[in-house]
């Protein structure tokens, strides 16, 4: 029974990484960009939130009306001059910048936020849980996580199959220059792409804050979860994306099931077998990364 | 752009072709760095510690740099996970010591083991590319943390100081020889990779930067040459762990499996210039002086050298060795080619140019 409870947890767990991860692949499947600073711009979301609480005294769900729109804009902006100006000078540049944007973003937490950690205080959503039997006890703030982040995969998939800007942003990712023939401005539509992809990392940052302690430094392991959710699940696949996410967090509760201090080299462990035995994902699309 | 792989077809024409390492003779360039080694090897003898220490450092981020710019801008390897060997590397003297090794003994030692560690990690992030390649280095790094932490016997995740020799000897003669060895990994790091990118390598590399794909239709080994490249950046990064261990007398897991060795290497080889051996060197320094003059400003040096390398990595990308070659036409360490045409004065010359585009396909 304990082992049914332990997968039922990290399958909750992993809907917490599959949020994280949608937004990484959605980049990556659009521009064939990795942001390396990932991570840490979910964890910028959680603090922006805590900050928006800890000023207004709003109850901390609405901080999410204000933070996630945010991020929105920013992830334009940052697309639009960043992201853009790195792309064209190639796939290297891209990595570098990301990868400093990550350093100084953490680093910049700690010179003005000091390295305390903190929680988002969510009040009775954190603490309630209910039974399932004698031993399965869930919360409901995973169960609601996972709910929210199904829903947010069901809606990109939607939003990418049948709305106008979603076929622009697959004919903009198929092929920029022949879009850009037909008319559409492709860097507008990656603009947009990483809109999406920001405000969903906002989403992630602000429900990781709620579900555990965050610090400035916390950014580095979201980043590599998220990641190794989408390398698990097989790219290019937002179903494979939650696949992924459920596997690593089944994986990761089962490791810390047997040794608390083995959670995460569970999780990595898995990763690298997994490279090495299904590089393309279990999903198994036949994409060249 | 003309390069010596190009058919020089007819053969009296080709006699006539002059091909030269360097645009001027830069043979007194090499004889001032020989002599200015000579110099810092006489450094302990009239300089204060103090001073020895902080080039030690200098020392250690040069040898970090130089082998991610032989990863990176030779080789098109993005690592962000070279702390593993900087860890891994620091550990080994550890457990040598631990064993009663000396720590100057452990220091080849330990690049030895890094560089065997070095084969399977090959192995596992060899079909990787880019962005897979970034990420996969850096969950191997995590996994090299998680798995010594475990060890209660290597002071577990708080870390511990190293045993015997280095507590027991004399502390002058201590940090002379951490400044000599550091010296000796400096030296051979760098004319390693010299010698390494003047070699047959240097050549199949330049060709995989201009095009991977007729590179290896023409026979150029391409996968082995990047495994090489990638086993040498390993013993090099597992030799400035060494050092680090060394001349800090302890190890400490979470420094010495920071992401930060990553920041440091990435931003020097930026600044400096990507893609050619000095310009690690000047970023290393620049970064150190930086580093020094904030020291009492917290995080504040990694905010500003950030934001730079983003900069240079954007608007400058040769970086700032890449700028000067450029005005004044020396190479300390020439690794391409010039081609003189016959019967034409230098400034007909041409060059097979050394510096890479980061970044170009």
């Amino acid at each position: 029974m304990t082992w049914v409870n332990t997968i039922i947890q990290g399958v909750l767990l992993g809907g917490l990484y599959a949020l994280f991860a949608c937004g990484l692949s959605l980049l990556f499947g659009v521009m064939k960009v990795i942001n390396l600073a990932h991570g840490d711009l979910a964890v910028v979301a959680a603090y922006v939130a805590l900050g928006v609480i800890t000023v207004t005294h709003v109850p901390a769900l609405w901080s999410v009306v204000l933070v996630v729109p945010i991020f929105a804009v920013l992830g334009y902006v940052v697309q639009r001059t960043l992201i853009q100006s790195s792309l064209n000078r190639g796939p290297l540049n891209t990595l570098l910048v990301t990868f400093g944007l990550s350093i100084v973003i953490e680093n910049a937490l700690l010179q003005f936020l000091s390295a305390n950690s903190h929680s988002i205080p969510g009040g009775t959503l954190v603490t309630a849980s209910f039974n399932l039997g004698s031993q399965i006890q869930i919360a409901y703030l995973s169960l609601v996580i996972f709910v929210v982040a199904v829903a947010v995969l069901l809606g990109l998939q939607y939003f990418l199959s049948s709305s106008k800007h979603g076929r622009l942003i697959r004919a903009v990712a198929d092929d920029p220059e022949a879009a850009q023939l037909a008319g559409a401005d492709y860097r507008h539509v990656f603009g947009i792409a990483a809109a999406i992809a920001f405000a969903t990392v906002a989403l992630a940052g602000f429900a990781f804050g709620l579900y555990s302690q965050f610090d400035p430094t916390s950014g580095t392991d979201l980043l590599l979860f998220a990641f190794e959710a989408v390398v698990i699940g097989g790219l290019g696949s937002l179903w494979g994306t939650l696949a992924g996410g459920v596997i690593l967090g089944v994986v990761q509760q089962i490791g810390a099931q047997i040794n608390p201090q083995d959670q995460i080299l569970a999780g990595q462990l898995v990763f690298l077998v997994v490279l090495v035995l299904l590089p393309q994902g279990i999903t198994g699309q036949r994409r060249t990364a | 752009m003309s390069t010596v792989s190009e058919p020089l077809a007819p053969s009296a024409a080709a006699r006539a072709v002059r091909v030269t390492r360097s645009r001027r003779r830069t043979w007194w360039l090499g004889l001032l760095a020989l002599a200015g080694v000579a110099v810092l090897g006489f450094l302990p003898y009239v300089a204060f510690s103090s001073t020895t220490n902080l080039l030690v450092n200098v020392f250690i981020l040069i040898i970090m740099a130089s082998m991610w710019n032989l990863l990176a801008g030779y080789a098109g390897l993005v690592s962000v996970g070279q702390q593993a060997f900087i860890g891994l590397g620091a550990y080994s003297i550890l457990i040598f010591a631990q064993h009663g090794v000396n720590p100057f003994l452990g220091l080849p030692l330990a690049v030895l083991v890094t560089a065997v560690i070095g084969v399977p990690a090959w192995w596992l992030v060899s079909r990787l590319r880019t962005a897979y390649f970034a990420i996969a280095t850096w969950v191997i790094a995590s996994v090299c943390y998680l798995l010594i932490v475990r060890f209660p016997s290597l002071g577990g995740g708080t870390g511990t100081e190293i045993p015997g020799a280095l507590l027991t000897m004399n502390s002058n003669l201590r940090l002379a020889y951490t400044y000599w060895a550091a010296l000796i990994v400096l030296v051979a790091s760098v004319g390693g990779i010299y010698i390494l990118l003047r070699s047959r390598i240097g050549l199949v590399l330049t060709a995989v930067r201009d095009d991977e794909i007729a590179a290896r239709s023409s026979g150029g080994r391409v996968g082995r040459i990047q495994q090489i490249v990638f086993v040498v950046a390993a013993a090099g990064c597992g030799g400035a762990g060494a050092l680090l261990a060394i001349s800090q007398l302890n190890v400490e897991p979470t420094a010495a499996f920071s992401v930060l060795f990553s920041a440091q290497m990435i931003f020097a080889t930026i600044i400096g210039g990507i893609g050619t051996i000095e310009g690690p060197i000047i970023g290393a320094i620049i970064f150190y002086a930086l580093q020094q003059s904030l020291a009492s400003h917290g995080a504040w040096y990694f905010i500003i050298l950030g934001l730079v390398a983003i900069a240079v990595a954007l608007w400058a990308r040769r970086g700032l060795w890449g700028l000067l070659a450029d005005r004044l036409n020396i190479r300390v360490f020439p690794v391409g080619y010039w081609l003189w045409p016959p019967g034409q004065g230098r400034r007909h010359a041409t060059q097979d140019r050394t510096s890479p585009k980061p970044g170009s396909p």
